[in-house]
């Protein structure tokens, strides 16, 4: 069945991380559906996955808007995309699964591939696995059901906790906001529903991860995260393609509320093959006294936009905001956090390591909004970017709007460049090029990922220091 | 066993500084070359290990037989080639044992991964190194030659040399910036690799270090040539005749070399 598809050694040597996945492999598919973005589309997709009226008036909604809504301009690459051209909703052969040996071989192969299995059951409380638009395993260990957390794939949600979901979907990131928001809640499909109860604290972290198996296809999964009063969880988001023909395109939202003293930590590495345009749409509300931490590590993928926010919404919130984004290669990254006051006594904390290597593009784009009667907020930005080479660039464009007198609004920021004399150094004491890069790099961001999970920390070593290996350099 | 270099004529990018140079260094041996500011001894230094903007027009440069001229600098490194710098770049971001570890796991062809914990014997002996050099150990723990003094530097050099083991070193104005006693430091160092069989050139304008390490041979360097060998008693002549008789002899060549 498998086509055999012998590749030629410049594509293996110009694999690096992707490597591991290899080039995108035919499986069954049970429905894939595409062609113009238009009500019947929408209602198909609907119809599949059997949904309340409800949820089907949301999607129609988010259309009309979809419509109307002007394309950002700021967004570069993006606009070029046919969209009649990506499938809209694609569900691979497989039946929603709670343990790894029920789903098919072939899927099994490429979760193995990525040592998901093994990290589960590891380090993690629960796992969310959405493959291509479907979630085809979810799986909540014990410590979830003793302590009353809901861990399920959000259509489930939608069936189970209508009241639950009617409550906070699209109440943190509306689909008015901007035209890919729009498309987003138009055409959601996957992703995870979380609620942890008020006091309830989660040891281990829960993790969902995205896959995209092939190309032109839209990922468009929905991760909604409820924090009840006083509660805290680690959140992990995780993503993997192998190499396309062409590409596909991921337009995914996490939308966080967190209650009254409850502490959210969402990380999130993004490792997408070069073959993905990735557009992120991440935001939380903070109530009172509560705190979010965002990390945002943004390594793969051709195009990625994301902007983690968070509204400080309740008195004394707080958000420490953390971004780290490497372009290595013809690639450009445009990320950056985002933080609203909208309360006295609120707190933020910016940063973003930037790094572009080899003809690669970062841009930092942030915001810090303080609004009046947001009184003796804290803000503090810093930015720092380090570029490789000579034909790397890197743009910062923070944005402070502060409408408050007794607010502390500070910001930093610094660039720093790789000498020929930095790599002869430590060429000299034996490391390759990409060694010397990847030791620099890792030294550049190790301050701002001390508060990472050990686990997390150690795959987003191994990720960066295979990116620049000889097999994953290029130019 | 020798690092020899024959006939070599190099220089950074389209320059040619280095006209022709022949030079030996044995194993377990010190060979010092000397030579006035300007005459070629850093990018002699430089060319052999491999700095990527120096270019070998003519010759080449064998490491026990082997030629390596066109080697990228790493993989020389690998062989067991060092340089000690003059001038050490700031590596920030990255702590001087984490940096230590991995160029271990080079030098040792080590399967580990580049970045991890350090074995408990490096860390071991890089303390042991450390206190010898006259460093603390929390020295260790700082960002490679960031915000070092010129003194702490060149012991820090010595430091990586010592741990990494290299069968030649290039040490190129190992003693500037230092004090008597750490002059007095780099020198026991210096013996100390001799003792092991690394085979060690000194490069150096003044004799001052050979007064604490008796150089087994010695080579003059002026506008990019060898103009003259001996033993150590050469050394002393210079030091009370300076290079004036040298120069002179050059005459109008000197300063040419640049253009070739």
């Amino acid at each position: 069945m498998t086509a055999v598809r012998v590749r030629p050694l410049k594509e293996i040597l110009e694999a690096g991380v992707e490597g591991v996945l290899g080039f995108q492999k035919p499986y069954p598919k049970e429905i894939e559906i595409r062609g113009r973005i238009e009500r019947s589309l929408i209602e198909e997709i609907s119809r599949v996955k059997k949904e309340p009226d409800w949820m089907r008036r949301l999607r129609l909604r988010a259309l009309e808007l979809f419509y109307k809504l002007p394309m950002p301009r700021w967004v570069i690459g993006i606009e070029e995309i046919d969209l009649e051209e990506i499938a809209a909703y694609v569900k691979p052969k497989a039946e929603r699964a709670e343990t790894w040996e029920d789903l098919p071989l072939w899927m099994r192969e490429y979760y193995s591939k990525l040592g998901l299995p093994e990290a589960e059951a590891r380090f993690l409380s629960g796992m969310t696995a959405v493959f291509d638009s479907e979630a085809v395993l979810n799986l909540a260990k014990k410590e979830l059901k003793e302590k009353g957390v809901i861990l399920v794939p959000m259509e489930e949600a939608v069936q189970k906790y209508p009241d639950l979901v009617k409550q906070y979907f699209g109440r943190v990131f509306p689909a008015s906001d901007h035209k890919f928001a729009a498309l987003h809640h138009a055409l959601w499909s996957g992703g995870a529903f979380v609620y942890v109860p008020p006091g309830v604290k989660v040891s281990q972290p829960i993790e969902a991860f995205f896959f995209i198996g092939s190309e032109l296809e839209g990922q468009f999964e929905h991760t909604l995260l409820v924090a009840g009063e006083n509660s805290y969880i680690e959140f992990i988001e995780g993503c993997a393609a192998p190499m396309l023909k062409t590409f596909s395109f991921h337009d995914g939202m996490v939308e966080i509320y967190a209650h009254r003293g409850a502490r959210v930590h969402f990380y999130t590495i993004q490792n997408w093959s070069r073959d993905i345009i990735n557009f992120n749409n991440k935001r939380a509300i903070a109530e009172e006294g509560a705190h979010i931490e965002w990390l945002e590590g943004s390594i793969g993928s051709r195009l990625t936009y994301t902007y983690p926010t968070t509204i400080l919404k309740g008195r004394g919130s707080s958000t420490r905001n953390v971004s780290v984004a490497i372009a290595n290669g013809p690639y450009i990254k445009d990320t950056g956090g985002k933080a609203i006051h909208a309360a006295p006594n609120t707190k933020s904390y910016i940063v973003s390591k930037s790094i572009s290597s080899s003809g690669g593009l970062t841009v930092y784009r942030g915001l810090v909004k303080i609004n009046r009667g947001a009184k003796n907020s804290v803000s503090h930005v810093q930015c720092d970017s380090l570029v490789l080479d000579d034909k790397s660039k890197a743009y910062t464009y923070p944005r402070n709007e502060v409408d408050e007198p007794s607010a502390e609004v500070g910001h930093e920021a610094s660039i720093g460049r790789l000498s020929e004399d930095q790599l002869f150094y430590m060429a000299n004491r034996g490391l390759s090029e990409g060694e010397a890069k990847a030791l620099i790099v890792l030294g550049f961001i190790q301050d701002v990922l001390r508060a990472l999970p050990l686990e997390l920390l150690g795959v987003l070593s191994k990720v960066i220091e295979l990116e620049f290996s000889e097999l994953g350099a290029l130019g | 066993m020798t690092l020899e270099t024959i006939d070599l004529a190099a220089g950074p990018e389209d320059k040619i500084i280095l006209r022709g140079v022949t030079l030996r260094v044995p194993k377990g041996s010190v060979t010092a070359l000397m030579g006035p500011n300007g005459s070629g001894k850093t990018t002699l230094a430089y060319t052999i290990a491999g700095h990527p903007a120096y270019r070998v027009v003519k010759g080449r440069i064998l490491l026990e037989g082997e030629d390596i001229t066109s080697l990228p600098p790493h993989e020389r490194a690998r062989k067991g080639l060092m340089l000690g710098f003059q001038n050490p770049p700031e590596i920030p971001g990255v702590r001087l044992l984490n940096f230590l570890a991995a160029a271990y796991n080079r030098r040792f062809n080590l399967q580990e991964k580049l970045i991890g914990s350090p074995r408990p014997e490096l860390v071991k002996q890089a303390r042991e190194y450390a206190v010898k050099l006259g460093l603390s150990e929390d020295f260790l723990h700082r960002e490679v030659n960031v915000g070092f003094s010129g003194g702490e530097r060149k012991r820090a050099e010595m430091l990586q040399i010592l741990l990494l083991k290299p069968k030649y070193v290039i040490l190129d104005e190992p003693d500037s910036g230092l004090d008597v006693d750490g002059v007095r430091m780099v020198a026991d160092a210096i013996r100390r690799l001799v003792d092991d069989g690394v085979g060690v050139l000194v490069i150096t304008h003044y004799a001052r270090i050979l007064q604490f390490v008796e150089p087994d041979h010695v080579a003059v360097l002026v506008n990019g040539v060898i103009v003259d060998e001996g033993g150590p008693e050469l050394a002393r002549k210079i030091e009370q005749e300076g290079y004036g008789a040298y120069v002179a002899k050059m005459g109008g060549d000197k300063g040419s070399g640049g253009g070739l």
